[in-house]
């Protein structure tokens, strides 16, 4: 039913729907009206899950982690700092393949502290071991989200479903949220193969020495290569109880012809559709990163085979090197016949806003000399005479 | 200019303003105001770790800061720690500036906890402020331990299912008496003279101390910015909030209520209990829960005490101290 | 598509009206975004929210700079340069104020029509809140979607009591403000 609905709110009823046992909750901004929506379900009587206030956000994912080993389907949201003050335990739950879903509301990390947008949260914890896909709208937040829960528990490894906070979170518009009859046919009950049975008692999370660790980890990187499988496979079966298409891994928009491809993730690439049909211009394929672990590396490849130039124009950046994101699509992408030549650009970095003028600026700067990696909305004339630390009062 | 009296000596002495006015608090800001009393106290050879929460967000927005002394916001979690850190330099570059911590209820009750207890334990000298506002504020008025019972937040809300918060306000004094520190006490925005007494207390203590200052928030707790010193002053005469002082875990002292106030008084005027003003019977149920807690704390912390004083109650022990040389 | 940026105080509900708005365009079958410039929470200080309004699904998700119209819930706020920012030519500004519409017209350069908000707010609902009058004033004056749609969308999130008197206070005000006065402008910046 197509309904009016904040980001946020439709994620928690998406999570509703689910059918989780144990929520556990620990607000920060921007993911607060999430756990507050799934509160309220719960003070209202619509819910009936267990709704545990934790205390910290490393809390947070110890409860999720607890209830999913002792059989409970689980979910948590962060963003920000609490992505990192929990990250030893997310990586901690996907080495111990945990099924779990986690929405990352993707914010900014301190110093400078911020609370605004951007994706260098979730990019902090890529090799965590979690599944992270990007969500361009809320729409897919929504949809993505379902499919998590199956994708988790079919994989048995946790997925973090990335939603540009504020952006998306706070942003309301129409979007359709599908029954709880349509959600109980796709997502069956949760069922976790090693849970914690006093009646089939196993041991989790046991000491390795170097005499098995190589392959215990060998197995963890096989199951999320393997992942993509599922990944897709969900999306068919999605799209087909839905009705609505799906793109889960790279989605490709543009004519084939176009030898210029920008790709990114999450909400910008709503921008830069727009952009491209008012601006014009040359040819050019927008490309979405749905999947960003496992790393989607075929699909990529056939995406951009025949382009000339790739501008990748990510939402994080790693100081001192190479972005985040262009660095791993370069190295995907080397290996191709003719692999375009990759301009890597940050945007919208703590929450700068990024307008559809960026669209222009992103395809001049193809043909002049630019960094390996730079912020292409960086505004020099802020830029003090000699070098000050950050936080320092002028 | 005449000095006739000694009020107005005391009206003209220059007191240190340690955070300055034009920062971004709410209109009738419980915290803004506690933090600039301690600050008054304290003076400025003090060196401050503050939480992230409210009081940094509306203090220090770059490139604005309205703070006079030396200030780190670090993390959420890491305050008290922090805080030995800066502490632990001070002490082996042979300087006694104090340190002082800062942080809500959420940096003290819940997240911050663990640096906090661990600070204690090792005798750090520093002077531990909880600006209690009883809920995450900053991030949109979501439940702490702190939170009382029976209050309304964004994360537990009253409904069909639930009348607030299930579980009680975290008896964070008496933990913190578990740990024997010198000194840890109570204070209220409303009680600005003994805050400031317990400050400078805290600041003559070496080694750790605590000070739980409760401070309304007009816009979590819902009730008109014009109320807080109000509303603060009713928590402490209904026995909801206690002040008093404990020194290596016994009790000290108390500040004794003269005439006690049904909690009622106190929980009307706030929308966060808005929901026990009702005809449901879990709602009266919940108003004698919290009737029972003030009149636990009162025979507990004996705050009727036995004073014959005919002035009021902050009157009584400022005259009995000495009058307005230590106000 | 046409845009909107709604200026306030917090605390004067800037955030729940673009919601509102949007949520009205969407029951009768349009496109809408409504997203605040977000900001850390407190009373008081000025915030800003935007909506988009369009027969298409709308994909972009940047703030917006060039609005067509303004509805300003804080005349305080006039002052601010940041306000009136990038309000496109012969733009129509609703404003809650007692002043007179022409004359604030003629100062600001834009069509303004002014009416007092607080104080019909404070008169029907009991408090100063002058979002549901701003909105009903914005809608009659455009007709960009029917009134009867922010009744419905307000009784989603309203009732009883609250309800009738916001929805009282809506057919107070469309009925004393020109209706169209400001639509040919709503269908031009309309895409």
């Amino acid at each position: 039913m197509r309904q009016a609905l904040e980001g946020s709110q439709a994620i928690a009823q998406a999570v509703a729907l689910c059918r989780p046992q144990v929520v556990a909750a620990y607000p920060i901004t921007p993911q607060t009206h999430i756990v507050e929506n799934l509160a309220r379900l719960v003070a209202d009587g619509k819910l009936g899950c267990e709704l545990v206030s934790v205390e910290s956000e490393f809390s947070a994912a110890s409860v999720a982690l607890g209830a999913a080993c002792a059989g409970s389907r689980a979910y948590t949201a962060s963003a920000s700092q609490g992505i990192l003050l929990m990250s030893e335990v997310l990586y901690n739950i996907a080495g111990l393949r945990v099924p779990l879903v986690l929405t990352c509301a993707n914010r900014a990390l301190s110093a400078p502290l911020s609370i605004w947008n951007d994706q260098q949260d979730s990019m902090a914890v890529r090799d965590a071991g979690w599944i992270q896909l990007y969500c361009a709208d809320n729409q897919e937040a929504v949809d993505i989200t379902i499919q998590a829960f199956r994708i988790a528990e079919r994989c048995e490894l946790p997925v973090m479903v990335c939603v540009d906070g504020f952006t998306l979170t706070h942003t309301l518009e129409p979007l359709e949220l599908p029954s709880q009859e349509i959600v109980d046919r796709f997502l069956p009950p949760y069922r976790f193969s090693r849970g914690l049975d006093p009646l089939a008692p196993l041991s989790m999370g046991t000491l390795v020495a170097p005499e098995y660790f190589t392959e215990a980890r060998h197995l963890h990187h096989e199951a999320l290569l393997a992942a993509r499988q599922e990944v897709e496979a969900a999306a068919a079966d999605w799209a087909a109880a839905c009705g609505r298409e799906q793109a889960p891994l790279v989605r490709v928009d543009g004519p084939p012809e176009a030898t210029i491809g920008m790709l990114t993730l999450g909400s910008v690439f709503g921008t830069l559709l727009d952009a491209r049909d008012q601006f014009g211009g040359p040819p050019v394929k927008l490309l979405h990163l749905g999947c960003f672990r496992p790393f989607p590396t075929e699909a990529l490849r056939a995406a951009c085979t025949g382009l000339e130039h790739l501008i990748v124009l990510e939402r994080a950046i790693s100081p001192g090197a190479d972005g985040i994101v262009g660095a791993e699509v370069r190295s995907a992408l080397m290996e191709l016949d003719h692999p375009p030549r990759v301009h890597n650009f940050a945007a919208g970095l703590g929450g700068r806003d990024v307008p559809l003028a960026i669209y222009p600026r992103l395809l001049d700067a193809i043909g002049k000399p630019h960094p390996r990696m730079s912020a292409i909305d960086l505004r020099p004339e802020l830029l003090p005479d000699k070098a000050h630390a950050a936080g320092e009062a002028p | 200019m005449t000095t006739r009296t000694l009020l107005d000596l005391r009206l003209n002495q220059p007191r240190f303003q340690g955070m300055e006015a034009g920062h971004r608090a709410c209109q009738g800001c419980g915290q803004a105001l506690a933090a600039r009393l301690v600050l008054e106290a304290t003076g400025p050879d003090v060196v401050v770790a503050n939480a992230t929460g409210c009081l940094e967000v509306f203090t220090t927005a770059w490139p604005d800061s309205a703070w006079r002394v030396a200030w780190l916001h670090s993390l959420f979690e890491n305050t008290a720690a922090v805080a030995a850190g800066m502490e632990a330099a001070l002490k082996a570059q042979g300087r006694n500036t104090k340190v002082l911590a800062f942080a809500g209820d959420g940096g003290t009750f819940d997240i911050g906890f663990q640096a906090l207890s661990g600070m204690l334990e090792r005798g750090h000298n520093v002077l531990f402020v909880c600006f209690d506002n009883e809920a995450y504020m900053n991030t949109g008025v979501q439940r702490s331990g702190s939170t009382p019972h029976a209050a309304a937040t964004t994360t537990s809300p009253a409904g069909v299912a639930r009348m607030g918060k299930r579980h009680l306000k975290k008896d964070i004094l008496s933990i913190i008496a578990a740990h024997h520190i010198p000194y840890a006490a109570t204070a209220s925005v409303a009680y600005p003279a003994d805050l400031r007494k317990k400050v400078r207390r805290g600041l003559q203590v070496d080694g750790p101390s605590f000070l739980q200052i409760h401070s309304p928030c007009p816009l979590g707790w819902a009730h008109g910015s014009e109320l807080s010193i109000e509303v603060a002053r009713l928590a402490v005469q209904t026995g909801l909030f206690p002040l008093i002082e404990l020194e290596r875990g016994a009790l000290t002292g108390a500040m004794h209520i003269r005439q006690i106030r049904p909690v009622t008084e106190y929980l009307k005027l706030q929308g966060r209990f808005r929901h026990l003003f009702t005809d449901d019977p879990r709602a009266r149920e919940e108003l004698a829960h919290l009737q029972a807690l003030a009149d636990h704390n009162i025979e507990i912390y004996d705050l009727l005490g036995n004073s014959p004083e005919a002035l009021d109650t902050e009157g009584a022990d400022t005259v009995r101290r000495g009058g307005l040389h230590s106000a | 598509m046409i845009e909107i940026r709604i200026h306030g105080r917090g605390g004067q509900g800037s955030v729940v009206a673009a919601y509102v708005l949007a949520t009205t365009a969407i029951d009768v079958g349009r496109f809408a975004q409504a997203f605040p410039a977000f900001g850390a929470e407190r009373r008081g200080a000025p915030v800003a929210s935007f909506v988009r309004i369009a027969a298409t699904p709308i994909r972009r998700h940047c703030q917006v700079a060039q609005p067509a119209f303004l509805i300003i819930q804080d005349e305080t706020l006039l002052e601010l340069p940041e306000t009136l920012a990038g309000l496109l030519p012969g733009g129509g500004i609703v404003a809650n104020t007692q002043r007179d519409s022409q004359a604030l017209s003629d100062t600001l350069g834009h069509p303004v029509h002014a009416l007092p908000a607080t104080r019909l707010s404070r008169d029907t609902l009991g408090r100063p809140m002058p979002n549901t009058a701003l909105l009903a004033a914005f809608l009659t004056l455009t007709n960009l979607l029917p009134v009867a749609g922010l009744k419905d969308a307000l009784a989603q999130r309203f009732k009883g009591d609250v309800l009738a008197r916001n929805l009282d206070l809506i057919d107070q005000v469309a009925a004393a403000t020109p209706a169209g006065l400001w639509q040919e402008r709503a269908h031009a910046t309309s895409a």
